[in-house]
């Protein structure tokens, strides 16, 4: 649809941060790369679609951030020192930050789909989509909802055990 | 119809286990695994460990049973035995090689969860100590819906001290909650490491916000330990031998001891009480 094409249209480079196992560290370095990119002068955003775990808000210092919509769909949460990194995540749409997001696969995909094509991310040269671990439901559908877009790639990440 | 034939199968499990987190990576399968071996020291019990972790099943791995695969009976599935008394199953035991991904959606992760609790043919057991993947989704839902809450002993919920960890361990207690399955109590792992050199204790997830001991009070929730890290718990782990067995002089051994033993009376009391009603 001409939104979805708008939405993510303005996004050069989107990569993938993955594991497999939990627990690794996949989160703490998509925001550490979303923070040395920002320095290196690029304009950045997260994406956190780990819906039972999101990580991302409390990293960045803002988990008790409230989303707004605008006409081409959700606002991102500006965050780092000088809000210049966007930030979607589930965890900014729950109520209390220790409610549990008990959800089967179907719902998960309807909001991954969702995160994906109706966030106004405006113009952005990297996008970074944190995951949680895992090879399910979650990956199936940000893979699927992302094919049409550029993909850069995955980046994994691993413990020597 | 179905119902009944799941049932029928676990009729024959005295006590039920669950081993959760919310959070990845905390020790989850590394703890099942140690439940499972230091609850069949006692020969007289027997003990059944269940992974169903389908998309990143460690067991296999843990408990030195990899390349192990199923055999089929006339009674159902026949477990891989570490022990006599020590039965294991896992997706891991179905997969061609190691690194197969199993890339299922949630539908098919319950089918094969509800198969492995209708057509595995454990036989009487003690404890059954089931192992899950991070998270509060189908996997979670699926093996309390079929097992029902009120047959389960209750949910061991491991954590590390880290605020990082707690955050995603208290939706765990939520759910727990919500879904009405009992909180046996919470494990800290990765809680301190004491340098074998020169002794000194360092914090190496340093517990932020009060680590697991906190959050229990807060949570009204029982702390049933904390287990320091030891380089060979991993090592163990990696090489399919029990942590216990190998490092029987380790505080972290002690500290996994004293909390199989407090899980063992709460399922003795939990028991007793079922008992007293009934």
């Amino acid at each position: 649809t001409l939104a979805e094409r708008t939405n993510l249209a303005g996004v050069q480079h989107i990569l993938l941060v993955l594991s497999g196992k939990g627990g690794v560290g996949k989160s703490t370095i998509s925001t550490e790369l979303a923070l040395a990119l920002r320095s290196a002068g690029k304009r950045v955003g997260i994406l956190d679609v780990d819906l039972c775990g999101p990580s991302i808000p409390r990293m960045l210092r803002v988990q008790d951030s409230a989303v707004h919509q605008c006409d081409s769909g959700w606002v991102p949460v500006c965050v780092g020192q000088d809000k210049a990194i966007a930030l979607m995540s589930i965890g900014f749409l729950l109520e209390r930050p220790d409610d549990a997001v008990v959800w089967r696969g179907p719902k998960k995909n309807a909001l991954i789909k969702q995160f994906v094509t109706d966030v106004a991310w405006g113009d952005l040269d990297f996008l970074i989509v944190d995951t949680p671990p895992g090879t399910s439901d979650e990956h199936i559908s940000t893979v699927e909802a992302l094919r049409p877009h550029q993909l850069l790639g995955a980046v994994l990440v691993t413990t020597p055990q | 119809a179905e119902a009944a034939e799941l049932r029928a199968r676990l009729r024959a499990v005295r006590h039920t286990v669950l081993v959760l987190s919310g959070k990845g990576g905390v020790g989850k399968s590394t703890f099942s695994a140690l439940l499972a071996h230091g609850l069949a020291a006692d020969e007289t019990k027997q003990v059944a460990l269940l992974d169903i972790d389908i998309c990143g099943p460690s067991i296999p791995k843990i408990m030195g049973l990899e390349g192990e695969q199923v055999h089929q009976s006339g009674s159902g599935w026949s477990p891989v035995y570490v022990e006599e008394n020590l039965g294991v199953m896992s997706v891991g035991f179905l997969l061609s090689s190691p690194d197969d991904a199993v890339i299922w959606r949630g539908p098919k992760k319950n089918g094969l969860i509800k198969q492995f609790l209708r057509d595995v043919d454990w036989g009487e057991v003690d404890y059954l100590i089931v192992d899950t993947p991070p998270g509060t989704s189908d996997e979670h839902l699926s093996i309390v819906q079929y097992l029902g809450a009120a047959r389960i002993d209750g949910a061991v919920i491991v954590t590390t001290p880290q605020e990082v960890s707690l955050q995603d361990v208290r939706k765990e207690i939520n759910f727990c909650r919500k879904v009405k399955l009992p909180i046996i109590g919470v494990v800290e792992n990765m809680s301190g490491f004491v340098c074998p050199k020169c002794k000194n204790e360092s914090q190496i997830f340093p517990p932020t916000t009060g680590g697991a001991e906190k959050m229990c009070q807060n949570l009204n929730v029982s702390l049933l330990g904390k287990v320091p890290l030891d380089p060979q718990i991993g090592k163990s782990c990696d090489r399919g031998q029990s942590f216990l067995a190998e490092a029987p002089e380790s505080p972290a051994t002690l500290s996994y001891r004293n909390i199989i033993q407090r899980i063992q009376e709460y399922c003795e009391q939990h028991h007793f009480q079922e008992e007293k009603i009934m």
